[in-house]
Parts: structure tokens; sequence; C-alpha cells
């Protein structure tokens, strides 16, 4: 409920945000600076492999990082190595490969993790320690 | 009782040129710590032998100052010593200005300063460095409090009680941060029940050493300086307690060489060790605790010039002192065969090497530059200076 | 009911270990426990201390020269290093001892002691040093802040401080620049009921020094020999009750 609450409260500040910026704007055109304002793009990022998630798109989107976390954990602390919410699992679907067939990292440039995140300007600080390819012993098969 | 008047440090050249060249020391530390943090700590001299360097000296020095730079305001407040009240308000200010610059240091010297947020939010109550937080925090509360009592004259009616809870406050955090290697049962250097009491007279020590220096400094910089009488018996105060160190260093090192097990640890220090033997007597014995002894406690050396002098050679001593036991205890290898020669591709058996670079000594004076820097900033914002009168000069 | 004598189906292997019924089945009959689940934890299942996990290092076996346990560690943990000896991580290491009365020569492996008391454990300021429930003594790096007191507390000197940025880790071993590290007794092998590197190494050079397992099963090889023959625990004086044990001392 409250963090419904907070989302929304957001979301209002946001749109209030958006108004405040087209406002700038347009009294910067009117002004007649046409300064180099391009849109930002949203982010467009490899698909991933498998039919669907581990769980709902829009669930994911907003809560990924509780699951990792909450995953993370368990397997840090008590050894429960299920695939379904590990980091692992995620960079063997979401992980792209290159022309020559070498899987990419999920942070690099357009890739998975990083198109999102610089989208949304969050820092992920999870791959200066994990690897961000998949191992070769792939934990989930499709 | 006769009452004290405060000031404020009124802006001059010789204000902004000190403030400024503190400012640069402490901006060079913080870049220092800056690189250091980005290439790793592989730019420092420290590594998997000697995991902490000479940051830690610098930390652990102002951190023990900060609870002895405490004393005057103690003397004052507590044992009712009206003659240290002008230098009462600076005392304290200065012990909550050592500890932010050791702080600084200690956390700037951590592999992931960035996660400065999870060391107060996950807490292992049974750790000693767990417990120095809350002592550190308390103690920076605690010593604000008792500042507001000291400032607000319808409070300083409670000028005693909060400065008897500050001083007993500080011989806590001093104890906590001796424990921080009293309790390293893994290593013979730092594994002593002496370890809690010597940090608390070297606290005495420094502090005092550091009082002396930066409120002469800073009244200086005003165009005064600290009444003569009370400059006295700070210098006396100062002699006994740099004997104090002595004598706990020497039960110290006599409670080891006891222990024929410690024989061989006690001969690097004492006689064969190198640059730690030559720093041990050279410096911290015979500069920093022999030559300041006799400039402090001989009445033929009553002079300012000397007892300038005498406290810098207490801190230049004192530096030397927390290098050779921090980082002399950890180049010394961990004894896990006794009857065996060992050796491996992990240093085991030898003596480690530890070379500081420049960033890490730089960042260990800036904080030294942050406390200054932080002592004129309060000074100048504050009343902390005494009004001098006429009549000061006599007791 | 004698649980020694009876020879589960796999049927009834799968039934008693989807019911976690391995530590309620202990706790009714006492010393007496099915073999396989000492062996068997289902993915789901956390870490128990009905386990704790050891070593035992026969040092009279281990061969002066070889460090195939070193270098299986290595690889295993993609601990590649940039050669710099001073600062680059070992999480196992060869020492060469020399008996200064006799002249005697031994040679043993040197890592973790995965103690029961962890000094390590005991002044880690945020709890990231951690013991697991079955004795496996971890780093969790999330919330390790790189301070060394670990390093500091640790008689066996046994941790290492990565002091530079890394690339290429391994998915079962991540490490990065300011965080501590140390032997995971290889935590990712034993989850899926496999031996450390460093054993298999061991084994696979016809050495057979080290023995892994588990030290609470009495049917355990490891706690047999344990059982049966005299080791010792390196500084014993601390009492910190280590799973590394070493024979031949």
């Amino acid at each position: 409920m409250i963090w419904s609450g907070l989302i929304e409260c957001g979301s209002k500040r946001r749109s209030r945000a958006r108004r405040i910026v087209a406002i700038t704007l347009g009294l910067a055109v009117g002004m007649g600076l046409t300064g180099s304002y391009a849109e930002v793009n949203q982010p467009v990022f490899p698909s991933a492999r498998g039919d669907q998630c581990v769980e709902p798109v829009d669930v994911m989107r907003r809560d990924h990082f509780e699951f990792l976390k909450h995953q993370r954990d368990k397997t840090v602390h008590e050894g429960i190595r299920t695939p379904r919410h590990s980091l692992a699992g995620c960079i063997d679907c979401h992980a792209d490969k290159d022309p020559q067939g070498r899987f990419l990292p999920v942070n690099a440039k357009g890739q998975f993790c990083q198109s999102c995140h610089v989208y949304t300007a969050v820092k992920i600080d999870c791959f200066s320690c994990h690897a961000a390819r998949p191992s070769e012993r792939v934990s989930q098969s499709p | 009782m006769k009452s004290v008047y405060f000031q404020s440090v009124s802006s001059s050249r010789v204000y902004w040129l000190v403030s400024a060249i503190a400012g640069v020391i402490a901006l060079a530390g913080l870049i220092s710590a800056h690189h250091m943090e980005s290439a790793g700590h592989w730019v420092t001299g420290m590594n998997n032998q000697v995991v902490w360097g000479i940051p830690h000296v610098f930390a652990i020095f102002l951190i023990v100052a900060a609870s002895g730079a405490l004393n005057t305001a103690s003397i004052a407040s507590v044992f009712g010593r009206d003659d240290y009240k002008p230098l009462a308000r600076l005392s304290a200010l200065l012990a909550i200005a050592l500890l932010l610059g050791g702080l600084a240091v200690l956390v700037l010297d951590l592999g992931r300063p960035d996660r400065l947020i999870v060391a107060m939010t996950h807490y292992n109550f049974k750790s000693i460095f767990a417990w120095n937080i809350f002592l550190y925090i308390g103690f920076m509360f605690i010593v604000g409090i008792y500042l507001w009592m000291m400032f607000e004259p319808r409070m300083n009616r409670f000028t005693r009680r909060s400065g008897t809870a500050a001083f007993i406050w500080r011989l806590v955090l001093t104890t906590g941060t001796g424990s921080i290697f009293g309790f390293l049962v893994a290593r013979e250097a730092f594994d002593s029940a002496v370890m809690a009491p010597l940090f608390i007279v070297m606290s005495l020590s420094f502090g005092t050493a550091l009082t002396l220096l930066i409120g002469m400094l800073i009244f200086w910089i005003n165009g005064a300086a600290i009444d003569p009488a009370l400059l006295q018996k700070l210098r006396r105060l100062l002699g006994f307690f740099v004997i104090g160190v002595a004598y706990l260093v020497a039960v110290d090192h006599l409670t080891k060489l006891y222990v024929t097990g410690h024989h061989q640890l006690e001969r690097f220090i004492l006689v064969d060790g190198g640059i730690y033997t030559g720093l041990f007597w050279g410096v911290q014995i015979l500069l920093g605790t022999v030559v300041p002894a006799i400039l402090l406690l001989l009445p033929r050396f009553c002079q300012r010039g000397y007892l300038i002098a005498a406290a810098l050679l207490v801190v230049v001593g004192a530096l030397a002192q927390v290098y050779v036991l921090i980082i002399g205890g950890q180049v010394f290898p961990l004894e896990l065969f006794p009857g065996y020669s060992v050796s491996s591709t992990f240093y085991d058996g030898v003596i480690a090497d530890y070379t500081p670079s420049l960033a890490e000594l730089a960042l260990g004076m800036g904080g030294i530059g942050l406390a200054v820097l932080v002592t004129l900033i309060g000074v100048r914002i504050l009343p902390f200076l005494p009004v001098q009168t006429a009549g000061e000069n006599h007791d | 009911m004698d649980m020694k004598d009876s020879n589960p189906t796999s049927a009834r292997r799968t039934f008693f270990t989807q019911a976690s019924a391995g530590v309620a089945l202990l706790a009714l009959a006492p010393g007496v426990r099915l073999v396989d689940l000492a062996l068997a934890r289902e993915q789901d299942e956390p870490a128990s201390a009905t386990q704790r996990w050891g070593l035992l290092v026969d040092v009279d076996r281990c061969v002066s020269g070889c460090d195939a346990c070193v270098s299986a560690c290595h690889t295993e943990h993609g601990l590649d290093g940039n050669e710099r000896p001073q600062t680059d991580a070992q999480w196992i290491r060869k020492v060469d001892l020399v008996d200064n009365n006799t002249g005697h020569q031994l040679s043993l492996p040197l890592m973790c002691q995965h103690c029961e008391e962890p000094p390590c454990v005991d002044v880690c300021p945020t709890g990231s040093s951690f013991r697991r429930a079955d004795g496996i003594v971890l780093v969790d790096k999330h919330t390790c802040i790189g301070c060394r007191y670990c390093m500091m507390a640790c008689p066996y000197k046994a941790r290492s401080f990565i002091h530079e940025d890394l690339t290429g880790q391994k998915t079962h071993a991540p490490r990065g620049k300011g965080t501590v590290e140390s032997c995971t007794l290889c935590v990712h092998r034993v989850d899926r009921d496999e031996s450390p590197a460093c054993v298999e190494a061991c084994t696979d050079v016809g050495h057979q020094a080290l023995v892994f397992g588990d030290i609470n099963d009495r049917n355990d090889p490891l706690a047999t020999q344990l059982a049966e023959t005299t080791s010792r625990e390196l500084r014993a004086d601390l009492k910190l009750n280590t799973a590394v044990r070493y024979r031949g001392l």
C-alpha cells in the first residue's frame, strides 16, 4: 500500500517534472534559442532466449533487484542455488552473442542490463565482481 | 570565580593563509584517496602482509589524540580548575576536529568507502570496530552537547555534568581504540591487556601536545598569546604524560620479554628490526620521549620556543610510536609452526616489506589538514577564544 | 527401526529428501543416519548444522614441490593475479617446514581453517565475515567494506585483499576490488555434492594427501580417519576448533 502510494507520488512528481521541462523548453524555443535538444530514446536491447521471463515483465522491471537481493542472501548465506531469481540465471537468458557467436557481457553498451540502467541513470555495481557473461555451465536450459 | 569572556577569530590575511594551507593539505589527501580507490590499493605500499599502512598510523594517532585533546576542558569542568577554563572551549572543538580528521582517513582508506552506509546499517556487535563506530559518533554528540552547555550562559550550570559525561566517554573511547589491537589474539605484537591503558596514556600525551600546538597557532593567528601561566601548567602536564607513556611502553615490552615465546618479536623491535628498531630508539624514545621530557620538565627550558619544539617532538615521536606498533606488529611473521623454519610463496616466516607510497602518506597528512581546517572554521564562526584582560598574566 | 540396515530404493530416497525428513529422522534416532541423506541436499534446501565440512591434510603424503592443489584452486576460482606476489590473492599456499632441531623436512598446504570460533567473524564490523550453518567460513562480499580487520585477526594469514580491478571472473566465484576473500572450501562445489578442487587435484596426481568430508557424519571417510588416527589443529592453543586438521605434523 505504502509502496503503491509512493509510486503514484513518484509518477505525479514525474508528470509535474515533465510539465516543467515542457514549459522551459517552450520558453527556450519561444525565445529563439535553438539548442541541440534530442529526445531521449527508449532503451533498445537484444531479446532474451526462451519464451518468457521468470516473472511477468512489469513485475521484473520494477522488482528485479528485490528478487536478486533476496536470492543473493539465500545463496551466499544458506547455499540455496536455485536458478529462478539468480543473477547467473538472468545472464544465461539475457546475454546476447556477437556475430562470431561469442557471448557479450550484459553490462556492455546496448546490452540488456546496461541499456535500461543508462536510460534510468542507475549505476549497476554487480559486475565489478560478478561475471557478466554466461559461464560454460549454463544453469537454465532453454 | 573569575568569569572568562570569549570571542571568535577575526578575519585576517594570516587566517586565510593558514586556512588555505590546511585546505590544500586536506585536498591533497582527498585526491590521493581518490587515486587509491580508483586504481586499487596496489598503488600503496600496503599488501596482503601489511594490511594496515600509514593511513592507519595517522588515523589512530588522530583518534587517540582527539580524546586526549579534551583534557584541558575536562580539567576545567570536571576537576574544577578554573585556570584551564580559557582553553576549555577550544579543547573540546579540537577533540571533535581531530576525531573527524582521523575518521576521514580511516574511511577513505577502506577498500569500499562507497559502502560507508553499510557500516552504518549492518552491525556485528561482537566486533570492536562496530563498538567504535558508536563510540566515535557518541563522542562527537556528547562533546557537541558539552560545548553547547559551555556556550549558552543559561546552560552553564550543566557544564560540569556534561563535561563529566564527555570525560567518561573519552576514557571508554580510547579503551575501545586500544582494544582494536589488544584483542587480536592472532598477533603477538598486539595481543596484550596493556594495550588499552597504554592507549589512554598515549591519548593524554598526544592530545595535550596537539592542544598546545594548534592552540598556540590559533592564538597567534588572532594576534594574541595563551596566558603564560596556563602554558607553563600545560607544559608540566605534557611532561608527566610523556613519562607516563614511556612507563607503559616499558611495561608492555617487559611483559613480552618475560615470555620466552615473544623473545624473537622483542628482538626484532628492539635490536635487529632495521627501520623499526631505528624508529623505536631514535624517534620514539630519544626524540619523542627523552628530549621532550627534558625540555618540558627542567625549569631552564621554560621559554615558548622550547615548548613548541618539545610539543612538536612529542607529535613526531607519537607518529613513530604508532608506526612501530601497527606496521612493526604486522611485518613480523605469524608463528604457526613453533620449532620449524617456514617458507612459502605467501611470505610465511619472513619479515614483510612495507614502503609507504606518496599517495597514502598524503592521505594521512590530509587528516591532519582536515582537523586543522575544521578547527579554523570553528573558531571563525563561534567565540572559542578567550578575550584577554590585563589581569590574566597573574594567577 | 535400524536405518543402517535398510536399503532405500531411489523412490524412497526421493520421498525422504523431498519431505525434508532428514533432520526429523536424525532427531528421532540420534547417531543413526542414512548414508544418502548426508550427501544429498536439495537445491532449495538451506545448508544445515547437521553437517560440518572439513579437511584432513596428511602431511606424510604431501609432496614437497608439488602444488597441484594450489594451481587447481587458482584455476577453479580464476585467481589469475597480476604478477605482483605481494598483493595477488592466494587462497591456498604450500608451506615448506624444516625442523629447527632435527632438520626434518615437511611440506603442507595452508588455507582457511574454517574455525568453529573464527576470529575473522568476531571482528568483522558489518557481519560480512560469517560462518555458514555447515561450518564453512565465508565473506559476504556484498557487505564487505574492505576494512581488513579480519586479515589482522586471522591467525593463519588465510585471507587476501583484492588490490586492483579484476576482469574475467568465474560465474561461481564472484570477486572484486576492495573486498577481502579467502578459501570458500569450494562452497559452490560442495553445494552440488562435489569435493573441493584442491582435494580432487591432489587425488588426481595420486598423492591423496587431502581428504574432504563431513566431520559430523560417523560413516564419512573423513570422520572415520579423524576418529582412528592422531591429527591436530594449527594454533590449537587458540581453541578455535578448526575444520581443517593435520596428520603427521
